[in-house]
């Protein structure tokens, strides 16, 4: 009975598009979280660049940026978009073929982008590097991502549409409008990579980080924020704590991020009232955030003890602790004062990645063990492994933002101290060897992190072979009555 | 007529001040439509089942092949 009803499910959705999103999600998370500790290292221990053009810094960066944000991130926010849009409006996901398209589309545009900035093909426009032909691929699998998302809800069975899917289809909606618009740019010709951007000067800095951080507001917290009001409560058992403040915490969220990007350009030759307008909403914008985040952790009043005995929870409510921190973090470095040291520093480095791992990569987690088991109709193979990944991935994220938060501090202090004729106090090798340390922190820290996904992508492989196995013995059992009846 | 307007909101002194204004109304009428009315909140709190409404299997505890053999 309960098989039958298993199969059913799988009939009603189509788990295989979200199956195959989330594989890759794995596989990129995994290469793209390898190329950011070897950079790191290189960072640290600069032979390792081993004079190879390939695999410099430079190069690689951009590849570990595509990898984590798209690759992992990209294809964890398909899979789980696909599976909540499904299940909470109770209908087959629309066209297959299209489906089937964006996943294809997706993982050739990422792979092709990383491979092309090995070989220095780059369009220099920060997580947003890819060249002006894999840029128009990108579009047009995005819009086809679009269609397949409206057409879904069009055919609900639900009247409402639950809230984790608005944050999904602001994220759709929103990327869209920032990859066409930061990458109007001109070919030099037909059959070359080279383009020239539309824009120039202090204006295509603008467009650029109107780009960069909505990239971060929509990409990587609205649609995490569809992830959380979906797997949440379902890991929790128990509903959202406060519906409405999900929709305030929406429309706040979405009417503010727009204005924020130039925060990034304080101090420059842009106009200062842009700069005094991003620093404003950057402070107003901590508290839509912290609303979301007090309504993901009171979900679970009343039932604080499943911290104890579910890690998938451990996951899900930590990503929720350190997306607090790094929304506290955010606007106080917007400020123009604190913005002055923090700038050009590894602080920044530091911040972006307490978001990146402590919230985007952790919400992920805990959403794909909580999701992987049901695909597969199974058990996770381990519990245990879901506690040794969350404290790698803990350890991690712990060393890699402190030995960043002093590596930048003192970065920003030393280049900025004075002696008392006025010349600057330190040379800037100074502030190279006063780093080493931290850097080498930093890369350690990622390597915890590296090997906490490891443990995850084995965990997940076990998981699968051994849902496979059921599979065939069911198939075998089934073929062996009718060979019996017959 | 038309053409007045259009001068009026390109202007970046005027569209500027329109903008904030028309988005701040709006999510105070946002705000104003969420919280206020009982059997409206009624409604919108109800929304949170949303996800539980097609339950196959049971909330359960965690359990793994791999534990249950060092039980």
């Amino acid at each position: 009975m309960a098989q039958a009803a298993a199969v059913g499910t799988a009939q009603q959705y189509n788990y295989d598009i979200v199956k195959k999103f989330a594989i890759m999600a794995l596989v990129w998370g995994v290469l793209g979280m390898s190329v950011g500790t070897y950079i790191a290292s290189e960072l640290a221990f600069p032979f390792l660049n081993f004079d190879i053009p390939y695999i410099t810094f430079g190069r690689l960066r951009p590849v570990h940026t595509t990898l984590v944000i798209f690759g992992f991130g990209g294809s964890a926010l398909f899979a789980t978009s696909y599976y909540v849009v499904q299940r909470t409006c109770q209908t087959r996901l629309w066209s297959d073929f299209l489906a089937n398209f964006t996943f294809w589309g997706w993982q050739v545009g990422v792979a092709a982008g990383a491979l092309s900035y090995m070989l220095g093909y780059s369009q220099g426009r920060e997580y947003a590097e890819f060249e002006w032909p894999l840029d128009i691929a990108i579009a047009v699998v995005w819009v086809a991502y679009f269609v397949v998302y409206v057409q879904t809800l069009r055919r609900r069975s639900q009247p409402h549409i639950y809230v984790a899917n608005w944050f999904y289809l602001a994220f759709i909606l929103a990327t869209a409008l920032l990859h066409i618009f930061n990458n109007l740019a001109v070919p030099v010709d037909l059959f070359t990579l080279k383009s020239y951007s539309l824009f120039s000067g202090a204006q295509d800095a603008m467009t650029q980080w109107w780009y960069g951080h909505n990239a971060v507001g929509f990409f990587l917290t609205a649609a995490f924020l569809g992830m959380m009001y979906y797997f949440v409560p379902k890991q929790a058992g128990r509903p959202v704590y406060s519906y409405r403040l999900s929709i305030i915490h929406f429309w706040a969220l979405i009417f503010l991020y727009m204005w924020v990007g130039t925060h990034h350009l304080h101090w420059t030759a842009i106009p200062d009232w842009t700069s005094t307008l991003a620093a404003t909403f950057s402070i107003l914008l901590l508290m839509p955030s912290w609303g979301g985040m007090i309504n993901g952790i009171m979900t679970l009043s009343g039932a604080w003890d499943k911290l104890r005995s579910d890690p998938i929870m451990l996951f899900l409510i930590t990503s929720l602790s350190f997306y607090g921190m790094s929304t506290f973090e955010g606007p106080m470095m917007s400020l123009k004062s604190v913005n002055a040291l923090s700038h050009y520093t590894d602080w920044t480095v530091g911040h972006v990645h307490s978001g990146a791992l402590g919230w985007v990569a952790m919400v992920s987690f805990g959403s794909m063990y909580h999701l992987i088991p049901r695909l597969y109709d199974t058990k996770i193979y381990s519990t245990r492994l879901i506690y040794v990944h969350f404290w790698l991935a803990t350890i991690g994220i712990v060393l890699y933002i402190t030995s960043m938060w002093v590596s930048g501090i003192g970065q920003g202090l030393l280049l900025r101290a004075f002696d008392e004729y006025g010349n600057l106090a330190y040379t800037f090798v100074e502030s190279v060897a006063f780093m080493h340390i931290p850097l080498v922190v930093r890369a350690l820290g990622g390597g915890f992190f590296v090997a906490g996904i490891l443990t995850m992508a084995y965990n997940v492989t076990m998981t699968i072979l051994r849902a496979k196995r059921e599979q065939a013995e069911i198939e075998a059992k089934i073929a062996a009555k009718m060979a019996a009846s017959a | 007529m038309l053409a007045e307007a259009w001068s009026w909101i390109t202007d970046l002194g005027n569209s500027k001040v329109a903008a904030l204004l028309i988005f701040f109304f709006t999510f105070v009428g946002i705000l104003l439509y969420v919280f206020t009315g009982r059997k409206r909140a009624e409604r919108l709190e109800s929304y949170k089942y949303i996800p539980f409404q097609d339950d196959d299997e049971p909330e359960s505890e965690i359990e793994t092949v791999k534990d249950d053999e060092h039980r």
